[in-house]
């Protein structure tokens, strides 16, 4: 396949994923996010860079990650299928990682980045507190000072997420502005570079933001489906025949489906939070219930008014509770290479309690919402098809959710 | 000769700086906007900047934030904020109106909308903080082509090799934002912002106006001895939210408050020449 036939090929010179993506940030920024396109690139040509990222990777984070045959939750679906029926499920453990979730492959080489610039100070925003911590991880390794902005009702939600960060040494700083949430702490994070530019470092969570952000970070999670790929053809000698992840940003769901995105015979399937259902007001489904606009830098898919007004996204899950999504995903949701469904608070809450006592694995609410949709489609694939879940982050952090839901003091 | 450009080149026959006033629109209510923009007006603001409300307004500090709240709560729809500008249009032919904002609620109904609702309302010219010139297509060709002028931002880490770049395009004056910051909080050093003033004039001829921390008549004066304009927000804001809040009218309040800027900068450069 030729590189102008490539979907791999994204983005363009300007940083547009088709009519998505972009640089939308105020002519502060501006010198900054371009020098940043320029230092990632040398980077990426730099063998040196790839060397101290792929050790780390390995002795830091715990790389390559397995990739797991779920045997028992395999057979359960089987066995309310038609005859023949029900796919082979396996699940890449990136929850397996050092600080339990993803998020640490993109902290790992942003960081690299920063120390690259000659930036001496970290900043960060977070929902939950998961890229909050790592990003507070990574700076305690290389020994920068770190301040993460949190939404002040997050700061709340998650109380032990925020004691980690502290740990770790970072400040957390609660944003009492807006909606006091993830996009909130994004404006304020954003107000804080503008204002330190000449040593501040902002490491973005997730494949949004302004160019180059959505391309590198998705680069950096891509060790997802590579692995997953050398993996799949050592256990099955093929390729998969769905990918599924869930989708808040979406830079897990990205990191998967990148590296197979030119394999026709591979279907790929991103799981958005539907909340209370998307014909509700209630869900974080940007792709499904949303339109596209400008916000964070970036153009893509919002919840928005018929003003342009961001509305508030709710799921139960803090890490998707998010009004927008990813460019690339807009993309390939629009050029349908990638389809993007709902799953519900509800459905979300049931797939976590069976994955705990089928696979004795308990999964983050995020991951839960795609192991909904493959509890929900497994059935409409033979025995011998296989469907990878990227099984994104542990779920030790939403107990306390869960339990409030389940109606379970603790 | 445009109503942006009528309205720097009278500040300069006499000799001072132009003052650019701030308002959010819808702040604290649609219906109380006009009766401020006029005190705006009548205080002496040479040039009248429109602030639309946006739920994220990333660029701005606590002051403005708070009246984008205020504003959206109150109800601020584009329209109320449009019908604004063309009710400020009748009763004021001659003085020229920017609106400033966010991309997403500027291009919500796609470009060629917005231009034309620009131009229908009077709208001298558009400041869209978070659409940079790379990314002009998003909005600038739908304005030009409407003959409403972008307003474009010079930072202090806009360097010389990139100064064309965000002049290409750019219409009515050059906003310098003097401070690498977020509007409202700290103000620049009156030497820095003389040099830069000087390097971008090198650059452009249209008029530099210098904005962001700018709060009080003395620093006014002091920023119009050397630009061609000075633009006030967070503290006309302040100013509107402290009348608010002590439940007083609030166009006296800024009227006072902008008559005062006015006169620091009519006195301004003879005070030096003396």
């Amino acid at each position: 396949m030729s590189i102008q036939n490539s979907l791999r090929a994204q983005p363009d010179a300007r940083g547009h994923f088709g009519e998505f993506g972009g640089r939308y940030v105020a002519e502060t920024l501006m010198p900054l996010i371009l020098d940043l396109e320029r230092e990632y690139r040398a980077a990426r040509a730099d063998p040196a860079f790839a060397d101290e990222l792929n050790g780390l990777m390995t002795h830091y984070v715990g790389r390559p990650s397995p990739l797991y045959y779920a045997e028992r939750l395999t057979e359960m679906l089987r066995a309310e299928a038609p005859a023949g029926m029900g796919a082979k499920i396996y699940f890449k453990r990136e929850e397996l990682n050092h600080t339990g979730a993803h998020k640490i492959n993109n902290c790992i080489g942003q960081i690299l980045l920063a120390i690259r610039m000659g930036k001496t100070r970290i900043i960060a925003e977070t929902g939950a507190g998961q890229h909050g911590v790592a990003t507070a991880t990574v700076a305690a390794r290389f020994g920068l000072p770190c301040t993460i902005f949190m939404g002040a009702k997050d700061v709340e939600r998650q109380q032990p997420n925020v004691f980690r960060m502290k740990l770790l040494g970072a400040e957390v700083r609660p944003v009492v502005s807006g909606a006091q949430t993830l996009k909130d702490a994004m404006n304020e994070a954003l107000r804080d570079w503008v204002a330190n530019v000449h040593d501040t470092f902002y490491i973005i969570g997730t494949a949004a933001g302004p160019h180059p952000y959505p391309e590198l970070v998705r680069d950096f999670q891509s060790v997802i489906g590579h692995e997953t790929r050398a993996q799949i053809m050592a256990a099955e000698g093929r390729l998969p025949d769905l990918l599924v992840a869930a989708v808040g940003g979406g830079s897990n769901a990205i990191g998967m489906f990148h590296p197979f995105l030119d394999d026709p015979e591979v279907a790929m399937l991103g799981i958005e939070a539907a909340g209370h259902g998307v014909d509700t007001d209630k869900h974080a489904a940007s792709l499904n219930g949303g339109t596209p606009g400008i916000l964070h830098g970036n153009r893509t898919y919002l919840l928005q008014d018929e003003d342009g007004q961001i509305t508030e996204a709710h799921s139960i899950s803090a890490g998707l509770d998010y009004p927008g999504i990813g460019p690339e995903h807009s993309w390939l949701h629009e050029i349908g290479r990638v389809k993007y469904e709902g799953v519900t608070d509800r459905e979300a809450l049931d797939a976590f309690q069976l994955c705990c006592r089928a696979e004795g694995i308990i999964p983050a609410l995020e991951s839960s919402h795609g192991l909904a949709a493959i509890i929900r489609n497994a059935r409409d694939y033979r025995e011998d098809q296989i469907i990878v879940l990227n099984l994104s982050g542990r779920g030790d952090k939403d107990i306390f959710t869960v339990a409030d839901a389940l109606g379970v003091a603790l | 000769m445009s109503r942006i450009a009528s309205a720097f080149a009278r500040a300069a026959a006499e000799d001072r700086a132009a003052l650019v006033a701030f308002i959010t629109a819808g702040d604290p209510a649609p219906a109380v906007t006009p009766a401020i923009l006029d005190a705006a007006v009548a205080g002496g603001a040479d040039v009248i900047e429109l602030g639309m409300p946006f739920t994220d307004p990333m660029a701005d500090g606590p002051a403005i934030q708070l009246a984008n709240l205020r504003a959206l709560a109150a109800g601020t729809t584009t329209s109320a904020v449009l019908d604004i500008a063309a009710g400020f249009r009748a009763r004021h032919p001659q003085v020229p109106l920017i609106l400033m904002g966010y991309a997403n609620p500027m291009v919500r109904r796609g470009p060629d909308w917005f231009a034309s609702a620009c131009a229908e309302a009077g709208v001298d010219g558009v400041i869209c903080v978070d659409i940079p010139a790379e990314e002009d297509d998003a909005l600038g060709a739908s304005l030009r082509a409407a003959g409403v002028a972008v307003i474009r931002l010079a930072t202090p880490t806009t360097d010389s090799t990139r100064l064309p770049v965000v002049l290409d395009g750019a219409g009515g004056f050059l906003y310098y934002v003097s401070v690498a910051g977020i509007t409202g909080m700290q103000q620049a050093a009156q030497a820095s912002i003389a040099d830069a003033v000087a390097r971008l004039k090198q650059g452009t001829a249209l008029p530099v106006a210098v904005g962001f921390g700018v709060r009080a008549p003395e620093q006014a004066a002091e920023i119009g001895r050397v630009a061609d304009g000075v633009v006030v927000g967070s503290a006309i804001i302040d100013a509107i939210a402290k009348a608010g809040a002590a439940g007083e009218d609030p166009a006296p309040a800024v009227r006072s408050f902008v008559d005062s800027l006015a006169a620091a900068l009519r006195g301004a450069r003879q005070e030096i020449a003396a």
